[in-house]
């Protein structure tokens, strides 16, 4: 990868990163850490992968991007925002009253395929949009990302079974597995490991990366399909609260927001001037 | 009505090509001519309702018209949050259809009755529902459906149900059809138990009563006009449901009479009360130990024009 290009995508996630911590400050809401967690993908997948028009956000050939994990909405807005769906300073209205901008990614908003929030939901919504490309010859990928949390979700083994039997080899499933859901570890809550083996049986080309490192990213985004005739599953590895030293790793922030003197630290440690 | 279903929808996926049709490994013997007709807009998601529901929004969110079917309350308990969540709140154009309405599954039990969908469906947003009373309905009301621009219930009984019409009605969503007109009760009828409905109002008849009937095959929106104007020419109006008295036909009118309609006129609510059919029998023997038999709607219905006449 050339260097520019490394700069270009780390330029985008902080600045993902530095929306989302100023969004949830102000908002004083929940789900800073599973943003922050999925901003390296996110910068990754709109500065290079996705063929997008922001100008038309309903071209009929676009990539469809389905936020599944929908609390992360933050990062999503903000990525959209940097891409020039709508204005940046619509940021500053997350979760205020009248806002177009709710806390979890919702349709409607330039940019944003479907709504999400209650999890398990977006990977059969992708599976259907992914058949239609498949029935009809379409050009267009559909990326869902998932949370590790709601693979504990039985529709999401429904549509994960479906997506092979039906060759669907333009869906990919991107799961941001930081290891930590709502209430504790994955191991501790509801173990999902081998998760990678578990996609594989499922009949998914599957391949593991580490979701902070933009090589591994975009070599996995590029490389898609994995297998032709066979959906793609990308098992990102990943830290809560990636970026942010005393957010990483940390349960209480998929519930907290930063105190102004946090908020302050948090900047500073992603080298952003308030 | 299942059959009269799958017709109508071939013949409208003839004229429209953004028809697709998906089933929950339902559909044996039923839905193969669609299948073989139209294979690339077909598919059997297997035993996953959920992943149907939200796959059909999917597909309509890419520009389809999708119908989901399968049996009982399989297409909507089952997959409630992909319905209100996927389809509804997207505004999606998915249709979903159920069949086995009311107590039609009768012996197989109580995980078959479909006697709550109505209220669940009406409950919401966006969501049109509709209950033909008879293959002739069945078949207007899949047409219709397929037109209508957003989510729909549709809520079928069976195959060889009777044939109410002798002609095809005027069918639009939303509009009751008058089956008859009477100057002293209305009788109104969701579904296939118009047949009872109809058959009732001839012994009324006999009984000196004239009812007039109407089929209110759309529960939502509700003819809101008809049921006042039933209010204002009639004495008294009953409702008739296979389906709890709880949220469904009965309510949706009572709600209109409360807030809309004159003091003056009387009313009842026919249907199962609240709660779970523990009895073990075929749909006849049913709709008699809860008051949907012929006889116990001119029963009842008796009883409310005894009201009306202060007889007691």
């Amino acid at each position: 990868m050339s260097t520019q290009r490394r700069v270009n995508y780390k330029v985008l996630a902080t600045r993902i990163r530095a929306h989302a911590l100023r969004m949830t400050h102000r908002a004083k809401s929940s789900h800073i850490g599973g943003s922050l967690s999925i901003a390296d993908l996110l910068a990754v997948l709109y500065n290079r992968i996705l063929r997008l028009d922001p100008a038309h956000p309903d071209w009929d050939d676009r990539d469809r991007f389905i936020l599944s994990k929908g609390h992360a909405a933050a990062a999503l807005y903000a990525a959209l925002a940097e891409r020039g769906f709508f204005p940046l300073d619509w940021l500053d209205t997350f979760y205020q009253d009248g806002s177009h901008l709710p806390g979890h990614i919702t349709y409607g908003v330039p940019g944003v395929e479907v709504s999400t929030g209650s999890l398990g939901h977006g990977l059969s919504i992708g599976c259907g949009m992914a058949l239609v490309g498949k029935r009809d010859n379409r050009t267009y990928r559909v990326f869902t990302l998932l949370s590790d949390g709601e693979c504990d979700e039985g529709s999401t083994w429904e549509a994960a079974l479906f997506a092979p039997h039906h060759h669907l080899d333009n869906l990919i499933a991107i799961v941001d597995y930081n290891k930590i859901q709502s209430f504790g570890a994955v191991k501790e809550v509801l173990n999902l490991d081998p998760l990678a083996d578990k996609w594989q049986a499922f009949g998914w080309a599957v391949r593991e990366i580490n979701g902070h490192d933009f090589n591994q990213i975009e070599n996995a985004l590029l490389g898609i399909p994995f297998k032709v005739g066979q959906p793609s599953c990308v098992i990102a590895h990943t830290v809560k609260g990636k970026g942010v030293s005393f957010m990483e790793g940390q349960l209480a922030w998929h519930y907290r927001h930063p105190s102004d003197e946090e908020l302050q630290q948090a900047l500073a440690e992603l080298g952003v001037s308030e | 009505m299942r059959t009269a279903f799958v017709r109508a929808l071939i013949d409208r996926a003839r004229n429209d090509e953004r028809i697709f049709l998906l089933v929950g490994d339902v559909g044996y013997s039923l839905v193969e001519p669609f299948a073989q007709e139209f294979p690339d807009r077909f598919a059997n998601v297997g035993v996953a309702e959920q992943n149907m529901t939200g796959l059909a929004a999917g597909l309509a969110l890419c520009g389809k018209t999708v119908f989901t079917y399968s049996l009982a309350n399989f297409p909507t308990l089952r997959c409630l949050e992909q319905i209100r969540n996927d389809v509804c709140y997207h505004e999606a154009s998915v249709k979903i259809v159920a069949s086995g309405a009311g107590l039609m599954y009768g012996a197989l039990g109580l995980t078959h009755h479909l006697t709550e969908d109505l209220a669940i469906m009406r409950a919401l947003p966006n969501m049109t529902v509709i209950a033909p009373a008879d293959p002739i309905e069945a078949g207007l009301a899949t047409r219709a459906a397929a037109e209508w621009p957003g989510p729909c219930y549709l809520r079928l009984s069976k195959t060889g149900d009777p044939v109410i019409y002798k002609t095809p009605p005027d069918f639009q969503i939303g509009k009751a059809i008058s089956v008859q007109d009477g100057a002293d009760t209305t009788l109104i009828a969701s579904g296939g138990i118009l047949y009872n409905t109809i058959q009732a109002a001839k012994q009324l008849e006999l009984r000196g009563i004239k009812a007039r009937i109407l089929s209110m095959h759309t529960v939502k929106p509700l003819d809101t006009e008809a049921v006042l104007a039933a209010a204002e020419e009639t004495s008294a109006i009953i409702t008739i449901e296979e389906h709890s008295i709880n949220g469904g036909l009965g309510s949706a009118v009572a709600e209109v009479l409360s807030e809309l309609g004159n003091s003056r006129v009387v009313f009842k609510r026919l249907g199962l009360k609240d709660s779970f059919c523990s009895q073990v029998g075929s749909q006849a023997y049913l709709q008699k130990l809860y008051s949907l038999s012929v006889d116990s709607i001119v029963e009842e219905t008796i009883k409310l024009w005894k009201r009306v006449t202060h007889e007691v």
